[in-house]
């Protein structure tokens, strides 16, 4: 066969038949980060967004329908809701992520030792783990909250002991995957001990799910706290918390819905938005090896 | 006869025909008088190997020692009308040319072959001859013909009706390609029905004649079976069967026995043979230039998407015309190629003399074990039973140092399997010990073994004359850096968040300062410069990841390196520069080995001396050369003679004559 002369040669391919990755993909979605910043703000610098104060009380203007003064309206005894559902948000986001950094810091440790554990402590840790993820989460939380009794602490404390088998399940079937792996096995032949294996192998590499499981988990975590406060069970009153003021504005639902509107509103939002955010991650991160 | 191709070439002048157009051998010209193509008389001059008549034959089990030549006589005439032409073949995919202008036909009764390295588009190329080149692929030739058709305008129709019934395609991963839920049986019944070839009524008859027809045993029983129930051979067989179904003109091989064991693969060819003789014919897609020598008319080498060689298989193979087809048979480790390096031919350095040497001449390690397994074995025993510690006396003349390993009586179980059982060596200082066997032989349970990575349930390993099996791992710890490993995949035993420059100092026990130095020190003599350190591991090549694995294993400057299949995951040329270095540092360390391998080829090249496992023992063991030049148990003579052999005669330049050429022939 003669080499084809330039003439020969076809021409160059189109530029428009490379194909990218559509830009979604690749970035956060937009509308709901954007929410998720706005809740943070709110967590961090509730002055910024509503200026009056959200345990301020003003009977004669209770109940006020939204307007100007008023944007979100005020609740029966006169409080700014606008002011109450972002001065809350720092109660109901900070119960979910400190309860989440708590389950997601013991599932690791208790998935971790089980993991690497003798057989029949492995098996108990992992039966245990078992049993508590056949119980509703918010159930268990109830459970472990009826018996500490009701206070935030409680609070956070209850959802995290509900939460710690999900991650534990999780971060034990990856230790058996790494452990066995070729990494570990060659890191035992340079000498190294157990100690110094399991911290600069098996850890870092078994810690690959858990960002998007934890963002997942807190959406879990915010709806938890909301529910076990909505029966009274979290922060007290006053205080502005989204659960508590669902659980207040129950009895005015007919004359003022903008009481429950709102906070109902956001919780729904910062949840949904967790959950878009964790699943949009959780295809980012599909299919890479931990 | 052999053209060659290349773009930086000037155009060939125009007596010399395009290939297209070229007659096939065989095809007219039914005589082949010609030297070198001949029918029957097909030896080349100085081989003294006859032609063999495989048709009609059908021994499936037998291995003669001719096994290697399965090109058969076959009906190869007929009408000169190619089953398959296409001419100044491209194919992209996104703008990337992956076939650059090929020009190829296969006729009827014709087994022509495609070797090439990976990435060199020869899967591409065979594929798309049946349409198959892919979602988003650019297909485009100056002529394309199938089957008498014009294959330029067709749309998935014409190639659903071509597909099967004109050709078949056996694939590499039989596992794969085959349906898991799906029993073989309806796996061959269902290109029996979409072809409609067979009445309904007689297809479960058809399927049990074709399973039959490729070697099958038990037909009925494993028409019932599902793929994950049969061995790689037999699923290979039940692809092979499929393709065959509706009695296709062509058959097309991607790689059909890339995942074999040796013994299996050789089966499978002899299988493929008996196909081209029943009038099929064959086009071979393979990266092994010895599986294409025993079976193709016309072999066509490609490289980066082009032709660069092509012509009758003799000639390419024993002539070859362009320099990468030299390169590429030169690469092939064997016999000949020993104590040279892979690259260039040139010789290597000598393993430097062991510290105590002996009052012979000759290396310990051929003096000190008797190629007899048994007095091996009994050297073995006595240094495994010998007290930790000094006062290993020498037990016999000759042995004047102390094994740096001893493995003596080894077993291991797992379950009720027995996956090594009683397997004794000795590996003496700066030797290289090679250990072939199949699959499931127990090969890599031993390395683990010797590594003490498992514990034998039986017997005892002891290291640099002491115990080394039966510690507690914090007794071993100290001595773990004397042994290291190189694995089969480094990306898997590499850490996947670390830089190759951090995998390479894991195991050093230095200051930050001097370690930093050693690393790069390191990467220098794997040939890596230095700015490899930053990079990870998946960003880098196959052969990089082998070279940073090696600079790894090397870095405690242990006695003894286990290398479990370290090159077979590898390019042919790559490997040939993996095996250089890695004989080339092991000279000047002084290193020890155990290289594990089922490549025959390989450890003749490499090893001193080689251990033959099967079924978890030791069925022979001795000198590299003596072992396949004369090897003893049935086993080793079945494993020798299915090793496919290149022709024999090598090219100018080649390092031997034809004799040594042979696996098997002493050195």
């Amino acid at each position: 066969m003669p080499a084809p002369t330039p003439t020969a040669l076809p021409a160059a391919p189109p530029a428009a038949v490379r194909r990218r990755r559509p830009r979604s993909a690749v970035l956060p979605p937009l509308l709901p980060s954007a929410l998720l910043g706005l809740v943070a703000l709110a967590v961090a610098v509730p002055g910024l967004l509503a200026g009056a104060d959200p345990l301020a009380a003003d009977p004669l203007a209770a109940l006020a329908p939204p307007g100007p003064g008023h944007w979100f309206g005020s609740d029966h005894l006169g409080r700014d809701v606008l002011a109450r559902v972002v001065h809350g948000a720092r109660h109901s986001i900070s119960i979910g992520v400190v309860a989440t950094a708590l389950a997601v810091t013991s599932g690791v440790l208790l998935g971790l030792a089980a993991g690497l554990s003798p057989r029949w402590l492995d098996e108990a840790l992992a039966r245990a783990f078992d049993v508590l993820s056949t119980l509703p989460e918010l159930l268990l939380a109830l459970l472990v909250v009826a018996i500490t009794g009701p206070g935030t602490a409680n609070v956070i404390f209850a959802i995290a002991v509900a939460q710690i088998p999900a991650y534990a399940r999780v971060i034990r079937a990856q230790t058996f995957v790494v452990r066995r792996s070729g990494c570990v096995e060659q890191a035992v032949t340079f000498g190294r001990g157990r100690l110094a294996i399991t911290a600069g192998h098996v850890l870092p590499n078994v810690l690959g799910p858990i960002p998007v499981l934890a963002t997942i988990g807190l959406g879990t975590a915010i709806i938890a706290g909301s529910g076990l406060s909505f029966l009274g069970m979290g922060p007290q009153p006053p205080a502005a918390e989204w659960g508590a003021m669902l659980s207040e504005a129950r009895d005015y639902l007919r004359v003022a819905w903008w009481e429950a509107l709102f906070p109902g509103l956001a919780i729904t939002l910062t949840v949904a938005c967790l959950t878009v955010v964790g699943r949009r991650l959780q295809r980012r991160f599909e299919g890479r090896t931990p | 006869m052999t053209t060659t191709h290349d773009q930086d070439l000037p155009p060939t002048p125009p007596d010399d025909p395009p290939i297209a157009h070229a007659p096939a051998p065989g095809t007219e010209d039914p005589g082949r008088s010609e030297p070198g193509t001949g029918d029957l008389g097909r030896s080349v001059p100085g081989t003294g190997d006859l032609g063999r008549s495989v048709p009609g034959t059908g021994d499936l089990g037998g291995f003669g020692p001719g096994a290697a030549d399965l090109r058969a006589g076959g009906p190869g005439g007929g009408d000169g009308r190619a089953l398959v032409a296409v001419e100044d073949l491209w194919v992209g995919f996104g703008g990337v040319e992956v076939v650059r202008g090929v020009s190829l036909s296969v006729a009827p009764g014709e087994c022509v072959a495609i070797v090439g390295e990976s990435g060199s588009g020869k899967s591409v190329t065979a594929r798309t001859l049946l349409g198959l080149a892919g979602p988003g692929a650019d297909v485009r030739a100056s002529a394309f013909t199938v089957a008498g058709q014009d294959a330029l305008g067709f749309g998935p129709r014409e190639w659903r009706a071509l597909r099967g019934r004109f050709a078949g395609l056996v694939l590499q991963d039989a596992l794969v390609s085959l349906d898991p839920l799906r029993t073989v049986g309806a796996e061959i019944a269902e290109v029996l029905a979409v072809h409609d070839v067979v009445p309904r009524a007689w297809r479960g008859s058809r399927v049990l004649e074709l399973l039959e027809s490729v070697g099958v045993p038990e037909p009925e029983v494993r028409a019932r079976q599902r793929p994950h129930e049969l061995s790689g051979g037999l699923r290979q067989r039940v692809l092979i069967a499929s393709a065959i179904a509706a009695e296709p003109e062509l058959i097309i091989a991607d790689e059909p026995t890339t995942a074999l064991d040796v013994t299996v693969q050789a089966q499978v060819l002899r299988l493929l043979a008996e196909r081209r003789a029943a009038g099929s014919a064959l086009l071979l897609i393979s990266h092994d230039l010895a599986v294409v020598g025993s079976i193709a008319d016309r072999v066509l080498v490609m490289r980066e998407g082009r032709v660069v060689e092509e012509g009758p298989a003799p000639d390419v193979l024993v002539a070859p015309a362009h320099a990468y087809t030299r390169a590429l048979l030169a690469a092939v480790p064997s016999a000949a190629s020993r104590g040279t390096r892979l690259t260039d031919g040139t010789p290597l350095p000598r393993r430097p003399a062991p510290p105590e040497p002996p009052s012979s001449p000759a290396t310990p390690a051929r003096a000190g074990v008797q190629p007899s397994g048994l007095a091996g074995d009994r050297a073995a025993r006595s240094y495994g039973a010998a007290a930790p510690g000094k006062g290993v006396e020498a037990p016999g003349p000759g042995v004047g140092a102390v094994p740096v390993l001893v493995g003596a009586g080894l077993g291991r179980s797992y379950g009720s399997r027995r996956v090594v059982d009683d397997v004794s060596f000795v590996l003496h200082r700066g030797e290289t010990l090679g250990v072939v066997g199949e699959s499931g032989s127990g090969k890599t349970t031993l390395a683990r073994l010797a590594l003490a990575l498992l514990e034998p349930d039986q017997g005892r390993v002891s290291l640099l004359g002491g115990p080394w099996s039966g510690l507690r791992e914090r007794e071993r710890r100290p001595r773990r850096p004397r042994i290291q490993l190189i694995s089969q995949n480094p990306l898997d035993s590499f850490d996947p968040r670390h830089t190759a420059g951090r995998l390479i100092a894991e195991p050093l026990r230095l200051p930050g300062r001097e370690r930093r130095a050693r690393v790069l020190d390191l990467l220098a003599r794997v040939g890596l410069p230095p700015d490899m350190a930053a990079r990870h591991p998946r960003e880098l090549s196959g052969g990089q990841r082998q070279r940073i694995a090696i600079a790894r294993a090397l870095g405690p400057r242990p006695d003894v390196l286990v290398a479990d299949e370290p090159v077979s995951a590898l390019d042919v040329s790559v490997q040939a520069q993996v095996l250089d270095l890695l004989a080339e540092l092991q000279a000047e360390y002084g290193t020890a080995m155990v290289f594990i391998s089922h490549d025959l080829g390989v450890v003749h090249h490499l090893a001193d001396r080689v251990l033959v496992m099967k079924d978890g023992r030791v069925v022979e063991e001795g000198d590299v050369a003596e072992v396949f030049a004369r090897p003893r148990h049935p086993y080793t003579r079945e494993l020798v003679a299915a090793v496919p052999r290149l022709p024999a005669g090598r090219p100018a330049g080649s390092r031997g004559t034809a004799a040594e050429q042979r696996v098997g022939a002493g050195t």
